[in-house]
């Protein structure tokens, strides 16, 4: 367990009739009492920012000048320059349909490679392991420019698809199932063999149904890394409109004299809500397949 | 081209070769002179790696020393790669053929019945994938770190590595000097001192910080008054989110570890910022920093008797808001990890340091801290790695480098030299450099945590 000072016995009813015991019993409860202060003090402190971006976003430059803190009345106006004048909306689409295609496109390859990993054996899997490991040293920002030039090369520049493909799969995904299937109890795929089913029925009646922790926790990393993607778009999009959103938000500063506050931290948060959305619904898929479950 | 000058290089990397085969190939059970004939060969063979790209020119007569000196690194690389790769194929032929036992092989209970074919089509996607937008790309930097590309000129000349000695301008930093050889001299001492101390153990330790302060001192010397600048912010960057990140991070996990109600509520207020970009991060400190309209500065002016000075106009403090974001940033990945290392502490330990008699902090700092280091380490490295190429997103919106250059880290400058300079011979030298750094970094925490590879991030 976590908590340094082990904990004392959980009070059961004989307790009671021992004598002492109140005394202990309101230590531990005026200890909790300060965690908990603590706790929402930390909480608060790490929410400050975005509480502050909630604020400013129904403000107007003079009331976020007077430091004002209470909402003002310019929500309405404040969206219709971030979502009509400055097409926050179409930027937003954009990278919704990347970070779906990165997030589907890596749960199938990954499932694949790990099935082929840990269910097959064949002659030259250990160097073809190495190969697949070795890349994660290699991020792939380090050759991001020479990327540029390649698929520069294939006509992708302004492409759903230059934004996609290269990253439809990974060490990661690949790695961290075929940890998890290397878990699990081999009697399951030699069940599914006398059954007569093949690696993929395998894969989907067997396999899948006992992933979803892991699917969901390599999904909430994929999303999110496909939606906060920055400067991969900035080098590849010139064409305003195939823009991605991170890169997008661009528009709404301005340089010296003139900054509009109020769009600008309503556009971070409009931007914010699908990988907020998404690691919510699966915070606790995320938390059990992918941290709080690493064995050693 | 073979110069005279490579030949007792050769013959360095042969001897190193021979010498690593004969151990790797004598533990993998088999004749230590196979070993020596294997490894002799990786080490004559290995630096035609880099030497035949470069074509050896770093070796040509009428180079500069700094040439030379890149060109030995250089030799040494591909010597060492080959070396390492032949004891890696050692070990894994003989865990192969079944000479040396590991727990790996009971996996392959259970394999399906099918020829190689199928496993393949299975790996094709992962592998065409790797191999076009990562092996690629990859080999595409080292070919362009040796050429001068320019935008409206097709072709490419070879410039040696021009590129790199570019960075390199042989101007000296006094501080930087003076700091290598500090560094070295402690180091030296500490290892004089910790031989007859019983807590060797620590000394090793303190050398070895002292020893990778003393390389990264001495990296700086070697930069020219341009890139030590860009350099340097990186190191700045990169320390601070990862020392303050860690820490903050550790501290906060062992809050939320402790048993009250709630606590699952309180993992996912801490923890949601991870899902935060780091562009968007930059954006709200943009705004509340914000000299004029910033809320930061209000509430100083407000509590305090100071007032906050612009971080648009003072470097320091623009490195410090930039450092702030990305720590508030990565915060929550930091704390996932640390909540979940500290699930793991096994609870008999704790017990019986208890039972010891040691306090709180003594039960911290020789029973929890150790067993959560390798997360530690893990968490270095991802948060490294963060530091280097994603705080680029942050900096873009908060200060956009500036002011004066103050917060132009390596990742900027390679963008700009790529993007905007069109020229992709100095983007490519740079992200070799940072590439180096990646690797350092990764290797470091192989040797500490004894090659538990850590699945992540």
């Amino acid at each position: 367990m976590a908590d340094l000072t082990v904990r004392a016995a959980p009070p059961g009813p004989d307790k009671a009739a021992v004598g002492p015991q109140p005394t202990g019993a309101l230590r531990r409860r005026k200890r909790t009492w300060h965690v908990h202060l603590l706790l929402v003090a930390t909480c608060f402190v790490l929410c400050a920012p975005v509480l502050y971006a909630l604020l400013a976003a129904t403000q107007n430059n003079a009331q976020l000048f007077s430091f004002q803190l209470t909402p003002g009345e310019s929500l309405a106006r404040n969206f219709e320059v971030v979502w009509e004048s400055r097409s926050l909306g179409r930027y937003m689409w954009n990278s919704t349909v990347v970070a779906v295609a990165i997030t589907v496109g890596k749960t199938i390859t990954a499932l694949l490679a790990g099935l082929a990993f840990v269910y097959f054996r064949f002659p030259g899997k250990w160097f073809v392991f190495g190969f697949v490991l070795i890349t994660l040293m290699m991020p792939t920002e380090i050759s991001i420019l020479a990327l540029f030039r390649i698929v520069s090369g294939l006509g992708w520049n302004d492409s759903t698809l230059g934004l996609t493909v290269p990253f439809l799969a990974s060490a990661t995904g690949a790695f961290l199932f075929r940890q998890h299937f290397a878990n699990l109890p081999a009697e399951l795929s030699e069940a599914a063999q006398l059954d007569g089913a093949n690696p993929l029925q395998f894969l989907v009646r067997i396999l899948i149904p006992l992933s979803w922790n892991t699917i969901g926790a390599l999904a909430v990393i994929q999303f999110v890394y496909g939606w906060n993607q920055f400067i991969w778009p900035l080098l590849l999009i010139s064409d305003q409109r195939e823009q991605l959103v991170q890169v997008g938000l661009g528009s709404l500063t301005q340089a010296g004299q003139g900054q509009a506050y109020g769009p600008l931290m309503l556009g971070a948060v409009l931007a914010s809500i699908p990988p907020l959305v998404v690691f919510l619904a699966l915070q606790r898929r995320f938390m059990n397949g992918f941290a709080l479950t690493r064995d050693k | 081209m073979l110069y005279p000058v490579m030949l007792p290089l050769f013959g360095v990397t042969a001897a190193a070769g021979a010498a690593v085969g004969i151990r790797a190939w004598r533990a993998a059970g088999y004749s230590p002179r196979i070993g020596a004939v294997v490894g002799a060969t990786a080490g004559l063979l290995g630096p035609l790696i880099t030497m035949v790209p470069l074509r050896g020119c770093t070796f040509e007569p009428g180079r500069g020393p700094v040439d030379v000196a890149l060109g030995v690194v250089a030799f040494g690389v591909g010597g060492a790669v080959a070396i390492g790769a032949s004891a890696w194929v050692a070990r894994t032929i003989a865990r192969e053929t079944g000479r040396v036992r590991t727990p790996a092989q009971q996996l392959s209970a259970g394999s399906f019945r099918a020829g190689i074919g199928t496993p393949l089509a299975f790996l094709a996607p992962t592998l065409a994938v790797l191999v076009l937008f990562l092996y690629w790309p990859m080999l595409e930097t080292l070919r362009l770190s040796t050429r001068l590309v320019r935008l409206s000129a097709p072709n490419q000349p070879f410039v040696c590595l021009d590129n790199f000695t570019k960075l390199m301008a042989p101007t000296f930093s006094p501080l930087a000097a003076w700091l290598t050889i500090g560094f070295v001299v402690a180091a030296g001492i500490v290892a004089v001192l910790g031989r007859s101390d019983q807590d060797s153990a620590l000394a090793v330790r303190v050398r070895g910080w002292l020893g990778g302060l003393a390389l990264l001192a001495w990296t700086t010397a070697m930069f020219g008054a341009n890139y030590r600048g860009v350099f340097v912010t990186t190191l700045i960057l990169t320390a601070g989110t990862v020392i303050v990140g860690l820490i903050a991070g550790l501290a906060i996990a062992v809050l939320v570890s402790q048993p009250v109600k709630g606590q699952g509520a309180y993992r996912t207020f801490l923890i949601w910022p991870y899902a935060i970009s780091p562009p968007i991060a930059g954006i709200l400190f943009f705004v509340i920093f914000d000299p004029l309209a910033g809320i930061a500065g209000h509430l100083v002016e407000t509590f305090t008797p100071f007032t906050l000075p612009s971080y648009r106009a003072d470097g320091t403090l623009a490195r410090s808001v930039v450092i702030l974001a990305s720590v508030w940033k990565t915060l929550g990945f930091n704390i996932l990890f640390y909540v979940a290392g500290l699930q793991n502490v096994p609870t008999d330990v704790i017990e019986a340091g208890q039972i010891d008699g040691a306090n709180t902090w003594q039960r911290f700092r020789h029973l929890v801290l150790p067993s959560l280091s390798p997360i530690t380490f893990f968490l270095i490295v991802t948060n490294v790695t963060y530091a280097f190429f994603e705080v680029f997103g942050t900096i873009t919106y908060l200060t956009a480098g500036g002011p004066s250059g103050a917060t132009t880290d390596a990742m900027s400058a390679l963008i700009r030299a790529g993007q905007v300079q069109g020229s992709f011979g100095d983007g490519a030298a740079q992200s070799l450099i940072l590439f180096a750094m990646v690797l350092a970094v990764t290797f470091w925490q192989f040797r500490v945590t004894g090659r538990r590879v850590s699945y992540g991030s």
